[in-house]
């Protein structure tokens, strides 16, 4: 049985196909001011590097922000459930998923099936995401790649940036730099205001062992060991975080199909 | 599921909380609602469970003035009318 997840975030587009229980391909790619370009492009890539066409998927299912704008899902499912049951696919033990994605950020506790138990998602602005990040980035001049390593080297002290705002706090960070503060020193205040904030998100869902920690932020190492010593638990990440969410689709199209097949 | 509805900014935590399991989708915290925040749709689990609407959640705080200050004063509101006490505000 073949299936598909489409993912459609507010910065990425992700596309994953499934078959019994196994990742053929994904695809990872930067949105397009046109939701349905991002959709044909992730999923045509996906399906090109499985060598597979659309008609080969038994059942589709789409999530993420733009989970609506997909033509040829047959289902969408919020993005909660399918990261819980993205990360319960990677690690059957997890309790606690952080999803930091480019414009939210969401804790989700989940039961030892994958089931969403207990969530709360901070959407309404980007200080706890991705995107304060590339904001950074694009300030400091460094490659995004770059900022979670510099942000554990601190040359002096760290600053401490007070802004919850993403847009306050990059005239905050220039301020910093125009004092002549170290890049470090301004990354280590900007990863530590940004872990506070999301693990506050994690303290009202509670936390439990095991941690997983999906999307693009769990790339950053400045934000993932920040969380752990916070949390005082290890963090889980799987191999490509940023596919979690289109891996709970294809996971979520398959039981449907199984379901369906029973009755 | 313990649901969260809302988020939290610089003045505090505005969450609309929902025990899906508790809740049986009767929808009587929709009809009563003044400002109709709630609606009854399927969860991803497929159950009719009540919700918060989607285009009001990143302006909840402003649209439903909370439990204290709203809620409590009228004689009946999303808490007092559903039978299985599945809903609490976080202000």
């Amino acid at each position: 049985m073949k299936t598909a997840g489409i993912d459609i975030g507010s910065l990425t587009g992700k596309a994953l196909i499934l078959e019994d229980n196994n990742i053929i391909s994904w695809s990872l790619i930067p949105t397009n001011p046109d939701s349905n370009v991002t959709v044909k492009k992730a999923i045509d890539i996906a399906l090109e590097k499985a060598n597979l066409s659309l008609d080969d998927m038994d059942y589709v299912v789409s999530t993420g922000y733009g989970r609506l704008v997909v033509p040829f899902a047959q289902r969408n499912i919020t993005e909660i459930s399918c990261h819980a049951k993205g990360a319960h696919w990677f690690f059957p033990e997890v309790r606690t998923i952080l999803d930091m994605g480019g414009q939210d950020c969401k804790a989700i506790r989940c039961d030892d099936t994958g089931k969403v138990a207990n969530f709360a998602m901070n959407d309404k602005c980007a200080a706890g995401a991705g995107r304060s990040m590339e904001v950074m980035a694009d300030i400091l001049q460094l490659p995004l790649d770059d900022l979670g390593k510099l942000s554990l080297e601190i040359v002096e002290a760290e600053v401490s940036i007070s802004n919850t705002c993403v847009v306050f706090a990059k005239s905050e960070a220039l301020s910093f730099l125009r004092r002549g503060k170290h890049r470090s020193d301004i990354l280590a205040g900007v990863c530590e205001a940004l872990a506070t904030r999301v693990y506050s998100l994690m303290q009202r869902v509670g936390i439990e062992q095991e941690f997983v920690i999906s999307g693009g932020i769990a790339k950053n190492i400045g934000i993932v060991k920040r969380l752990a010593d916070k949390t005082g638990l290890n963090p889980r990440i799987a191999f490509e975080p940023q596919i979690v969410g289109a891996l709970g689709a294809a996971l979520f199209a398959q039981e449907i199909m199984q379901r369906e097949q029973q009755t | 599921m313990i649901a969260h509805y809302g988020y939290a900014d610089g003045s505090g935590e505005y969450y609309i909380i929902i025990d899906t399991d508790r809740c049986d989708g009767c929808g009587e915290c929709v009809k009563v609602c003044p400002q109709g925040v709630l609606e009854v749709a399927l969860d991803d689990y497929d159950k009719a469970v009540a919700r918060v609407k989607e285009d009001v959640l990143k302006s909840i705080h402003y649209i439903c003035l909370g439990y204290h200050l709203r809620c409590a004063n009228e004689e009946s509101n999303c808490h007092t009318v559903c039978p299985q006490d599945a809903i609490s505000h976080t202000w």
